[in-house]
């Protein structure tokens, strides 16, 4: 397999506190991987790296082949990473529409084929993002996302504080995503809902990669050192 | 009713009504209210174009007066070498409209163009400072420049020509504004309309956000502020056409001030708010103008009005707002 993403040794600090201490990690071509750990251990400032969010102190983003440490993001985003942000972050006063095709890229994702993904994203066309659901943001955001025909989509909690039936309905689109052969990257916090769909796993520990592999290989210890299961 | 539907119904008679009135009064032979409405129209136009920046991108440009001048002069200047048979640059002057306006729009579009590469670089009152130097630059070079006329402006002894229209007479040079008013109105409804204009707003309400999903927040903001600068610009050559003179005032800063004022008054970003504003100032300007010279203090109140209760302008008082937050 192809290295779609490839992480080599970030690190990003916050002014003076450092965030991430030397983070590697590879998403392959068609692969998913999910990235795990407590709250405040680096997820989401590796994700923001890997989308060229954040400057850089030492380590290297590539992607698809080109080193894009130095890209400014948009030019990350054009190359193909779709990024749907934690907390959704549509853009609230544009509608469902304006937001989609604010994003639209030639490609095999246009407006039909969202709105075919998320039928709800049809009849909420004309609303405002922010007079939509959480969960109908969420499919807003991934919409987003899909609308930049990326070739690895990064989801940031992409079911948190979500109702279970709305979780289930966005777990099943990623799922039909990823059956079509796109890359994913995601973050997540529920095992349950994680294992059954990653090909591997990544735990991050106070911006360490401290453990990386097949999912079945999570032991109760692991889960529990640092997962907090 | 909805929003979009009454907002459609008022556009439609606002439209209505700028053409009505003059038409009335060249029946009527009341060759004043036509050029009002002339006026009207142009600086509707001019709004149109800042209403690209501001309106849609959310860019503050207290500076536009610079492109309503540049328009100005241009037309100024090719009106000035036709009427005495010299060259200007190696080209020989001009009294057209059509070539008149597209070198308005050119040239207004190039200085926009090193206008926005520089001040694009920053935000908030520090754009707003940005574009007013250069505005000021421009007012201050116009003023110094004597061959055309310096402080006391250039006249325009022959209207500019339009193919199959006496320009002389007001209600041809109104139908002639219209149109290009109309024109303008439909691009900006095109652009708002497309990948664009969705961008370009996504970028006002978070440019980190738009930058995520591959928009280029600079790329972006520079093509409108320079399609804004073109629009405005040729409503300059208009407006030199219309009073027959042009003179550094049109690059004033107050000029630009009247311009943000008109897209308040209207309506923030909205289709016909210029057109709302443009009729508003206007006709506080003849109405009470006549009454008090310090008409400005009673519109002063009104913008004040509306900054605090309806800040939607009249568009969005009559319409509803369109936008949250």
């Amino acid at each position: 397999m192809t290295a779609l993403l490839q992480l080599e040794d970030l690190h990003v600090f916050y002014g003076a506190s450092q965030a991430l201490d030397g983070v590697t990690l590879q998403v392959d071509e068609g692969q998913a991987v999910a990235l795990m750990g407590r709250n405040g251990m680096g997820k989401t400032t590796t994700i923001s790296a890997a989308c060229r969010m954040l400057p850089l102190r030492k380590g290297r983003v590539i992607f698809a082949g080109q080193d894009i440490s130095n890209w400014p993001s948009f030019r990350a985003a054009r190359l193909g990473i779709g990024l749907v942000p934690e907390g959704r972050r549509c853009f609230p006063n544009l509608t469902v529409r304006e937001n989609l095709i604010a994003a639209a890229r030639p490609g095999r994702w246009d407006m039909a084929q969202v709105q075919r993904l998320f039928p709800r994203l049809r009849e909420r066309a004309d609303q405002y993002a922010v007079s939509l659901s959480g969960g109908e943001q969420q499919m807003l955001a991934i919409g987003r996302a899909l609308m930049t025909n990326p070739r690895l989509l990064i989801l940031d909690e992409a079911t948190e504080g979500l109702a279970p039936v709305i979780r289930r309905e966005i777990w099943a689109a990623i799922t039909r995503l990823r059956g079509d052969g796109l890359s994913i990257l995601l973050v997540d916090k529920t095992l349950s809902e994680i294992l059954p769909f990653a090909d591997a796993s990544v735990i991050l520990d106070r911006g360490h990669v401290i453990w990386q592999g097949a999912p079945d290989g999570l032991t109760a210890d692991l889960q529990h050192r640092y997962l907090g299961v | 009713m909805d929003s979009a539907r009454r907002e459609w119904l008022l556009n439609s008679a606002l439209a209505l009504a700028l053409f009505v009135v003059p038409l009335w009064a060249w029946i009527a032979g009341e060759p004043f209210i036509i050029t009002l409405a002339t006026r009207v129209a142009i600086l509707a136009i001019a709004a149109v174009g800042l209403n690209i920046a501001l309106g849609l991108g959310g860019m503050v440009s207290f500076g536009h007066a610079l492109y309503l001048g540049i328009g100005g002069y241009v037309a100024g200047i090719a009106a000035h070498h036709a009427f005495n048979g010299t060259p200007v640059l190696g080209l020989p002057g001009t009294n057209q409209m059509l070539p008149v306006w597209a070198i308005a729009m050119l040239v207004s579009g190039g200085v926009a163009a090193v206008v926005g590469a520089l001040s694009l670089r920053t935000s908030g009152i520090f754009f707003i400072m940005i574009t007013l130097a250069f505005a000021q630059m421009g007012f201050f070079f116009a003023l110094s420049w004597p061959a055309y006329g310096g402080e006391d402006g250039l006249p325009i002894f022959m209207r500019n020509q339009f193919p199959g229209m006496n320009t002389n007479r007001p209600w041809d040079l109104f139908l002639i504004a219209y149109a290009v008013l109309m024109a303008a109105l439909l691009v900006f409804a095109l652009l708002r309309a497309a990948r664009f204009g969705a961008a370009l707003m996504a970028i006002r309400q978070n440019p980190d956000r738009a930058a995520a999903v591959g928009i280029s927040p600079f790329g972006i903001r520079l093509t409108a502020f320079i399609l804004s600068g073109m629009i405005t610009g040729l409503a300059g050559a208009m407006m030199a056409d219309l009073t027959r003179f042009v003179s550094p005032a049109m690059m004033a800063w107050t000029m630009s001030g009247e311009l943000i004022v008109i897209i308040i008054l209207g309506g923030v970003g909205r289709l016909f708010g210029p057109v709302a504003g443009a009729a508003i100032l206007v006709g506080f300007e003849v109405f009470f103008g006549g009454v008090t010279e310090h008409w400005k203090l009673w519109l002063g109140l009104v913008l004040l009005a509306v900054v605090l209760f309806a800040r939607g302008g009249l568009i969005g008082l009559i319409a509803g707002r369109a936008r949250h937050g």
